[in-house]
């Protein structure tokens, strides 16, 4: 599995791709390509890196399925790169609302957040993505221990749900992408609960023993650490 | 004066923005009135305020409002029957025919019938209206119409006393509006004004904006402008017109009865149940600007809804 490890500085700058895309569209508005985010770019930039937070919340719950299923022990070293994008793009999308978009009127913030739904539910979900990307450490999961941690890092699968349905209450009508990423949520942590109901999931044999516990949990903004009890797999 | 119909401009004759802008300044500046339309659709009426079918009401709001381009208002639409993102409307109404085109006048008047495109627009004199446009998802342009007064049309339908409401139908084609082929509302797109939100002086059937004949993606070929409501009571390419004695459904109070109302006029005190309506972004501009009570129009609007109470008649 070595071609994981040595591509992982490779999937680092593609998982930036998308923020660079929006630096450059951002800096082309202001100079020679006032089109390039459409009539409104401010909601386009809010809509783009909304999308974006989603995408890479999927792709890091999907490492340990995809990993289990396919036998790839090295994939676990992704999943804190995943988790941190994950709270990487939620922070663009925040500072866009609070820079760009009400441009630092907290009061007028505050009123948004208390009196709407959608806007409260965002604000929820970064608040639970928070404790998650604060103990992504190696030094956290030591010491709060592995138990912990992950229960601590089940965290995720909430913000999943309250993320999707933020996505859901802001649109007007057409919920179609909405449900779509709420499929794909409910499909990740429903291959979860199989697993703890019936046990290992498998398409292809590993060559080594697994050393999984039907009890511990399969989600986290991190990765593997030493001393996290074993419980998130191996990567040598 | 003999008003050309927007089908009846060459393309050599059709003005183009900056042209329109420039020709906006030099009228105004000249104090030149309405007169100066000898012929051109775009300049009959240039004058700010100062001709009586020349409602330009965009002075004296601060920031000031400027004319949005004809890019941003070709670019950025919510027409549903087209697709649901802002850039549907434009990729997508391509294959749209808005000529020939058929109005059906029915219901409680004198003077019912199917009418051509250009019998229903060659009695009356093009106007221009300069009007903001406030979406209820809480963004606005600034857009210069042109297009007959609405109270003229229904005068030639002689609506009967019972008439109280007018109702609006879209036109139904999904063959050439793919957006209509998904339920995402309830087809074809319906709409209603009291007769007299319809009768009022602001009230306009547009036919064209700065100067040419409504774009596809903009309702093409004749829509309604109801500039102190919210944007989704503007109708598009519409087909029928109804004069009926009882509300009529509209579409959107059909989709979501607790977010969108019969009235739906602009009003910043009264949130959308999961947004706030107190504040606007004007589109091509950074900071938010304060929603105006009845988008500012409030002088020529408000007195028909005084004694009712607009948190609940949202």
């Amino acid at each position: 599995m070595s071609v994981l490890r040595r591509v992982k500085p490779i999937v680092f700058v593609v998982c930036l791709i998308p923020a660079a895309l929006l630096a450059w569209n951002f800096w082309g508005v202001t100079h020679d390509r006032p089109e390039a985010l459409g009539a409104d770019p401010i909601r386009a930039a809010e809509i783009f890196t909304g999308l974006w937070t989603l995408r890479f919340l999927a792709i890091t719950l999907a490492v340990t399925p995809v990993r289990e299923l396919l036998g790839l022990g090295a994939l676990a070293k992704y999943r804190r790169m995943f988790g941190l994008f994950t709270f990487f793009y939620a922070c663009v999308h925040l500072s866009m609302w609070v820079g760009v978009d009400w441009f630092f009127d907290w009061r007028a913030m505050g009123g948004e957040i208390v009196k709407h739904k959608y806007i409260l539910i965002g604000m929820t979900t970064f608040v639970l993505m928070l404790p998650l990307a604060l103990t992504s450490t190696n030094a956290s999961v030591r010491r709060l221990g592995g138990a912990r941690w992950a229960r601590l890092h089940r965290l995720i699968y909430v913000s999943a749900i309250t993320g999707t349905v933020h996505y859901l209450w802001g649109v007007k009508k057409d919920t179609l992408f909405p449900l779509i990423y709420l499929a794909v949520f409910v499909l990740l942590l429903g291959f979860r609960l199989l697993e703890h109901y019936v046990g290992p999931l498998r398409l292809r044999k590993t060559s080594r023993p697994s050393r999984r516990q039907p009890s511990r949990s399969h989600a986290g903004l991190t990765s593997t650490a030493p001393g996290s009890s074993g419980a998130i797999g191996d990567a040598k | 004066m003999r008003i050309k119909r927007p089908e009846d401009i060459n393309s050599s004759e059709i003005t183009d923005e900056s042209l329109y802008i420039n020709r906006r300044r030099f009228l105004a500046a000249a104090g030149v009135l309405g007169a100066a339309g000898a012929g051109l659709l775009a300049c009959n009426s240039e004058a700010r305020g100062s001709s009586s079918d020349s409602v330009d009401l965009v002075v004296g709001q601060e920031p000031e409002d400027k004319l949005n381009t004809f890019e941003q208002i070709t670019s950025y639409n919510n027409y549903y029957e087209f697709g649901t993102d802002k850039e549907d409307p434009k990729d997508n109404s391509g294959a749209f025919h808005p000529q020939p085109w058929t109005v059906r006048v029915e219901g409680l008047c004198k003077k019912p019938g199917d009418y051509h495109f250009e019998d229903l627009i060659k009695p009356h004199k093009i106007v221009d209206r300069t009007y903001r446009l406030r979406c209820v998802e809480a963004w606005s342009m600034v857009i210069p119409w042109q297009g007959i007064p609405l109270s003229e049309m229904i005068k030639r339908f002689e609506p009967q006393p019972s008439a109280k409401y007018v109702a609006f139908t879209t036109v139904l084609r999904p063959a050439e509006m793919p957006g209509q082929r998904r339920p995402v509302l309830q087809w074809p797109y319906v709409e209603g004004l009291r007769m007299d939100e319809a009768t009022n002086e602001l009230t306009l059937m547009a036919t064209g904006l700065y100067g040419k004949p409504l774009p596809n993606q903009d309702g093409a070929p004749i829509r309604l402008i109801v500039p102190w409501k919210y944007g989704f009571k503007g109708i598009k390419s519409i087909v029928k017109i109804a004069f009926v004695d009882r509300q009529p459904a509209t579409t959107w109070n059909i989709a979501a009865p607790d977010e969108y109302g019969f009235f739906a006029n602009v009003n910043p005190e009264v949130d959308h149940p999961r947004w706030s309506q107190a504040t606007e972004r004007r589109i091509g501009e950074f900071r938010r600007r304060r929603t105006l009570m009845f988008n500012g129009y409030g002088d020529k609007v408000a007195s028909m809804y005084s004694g009712m109470d607009l948190r609940r008649n949202y």
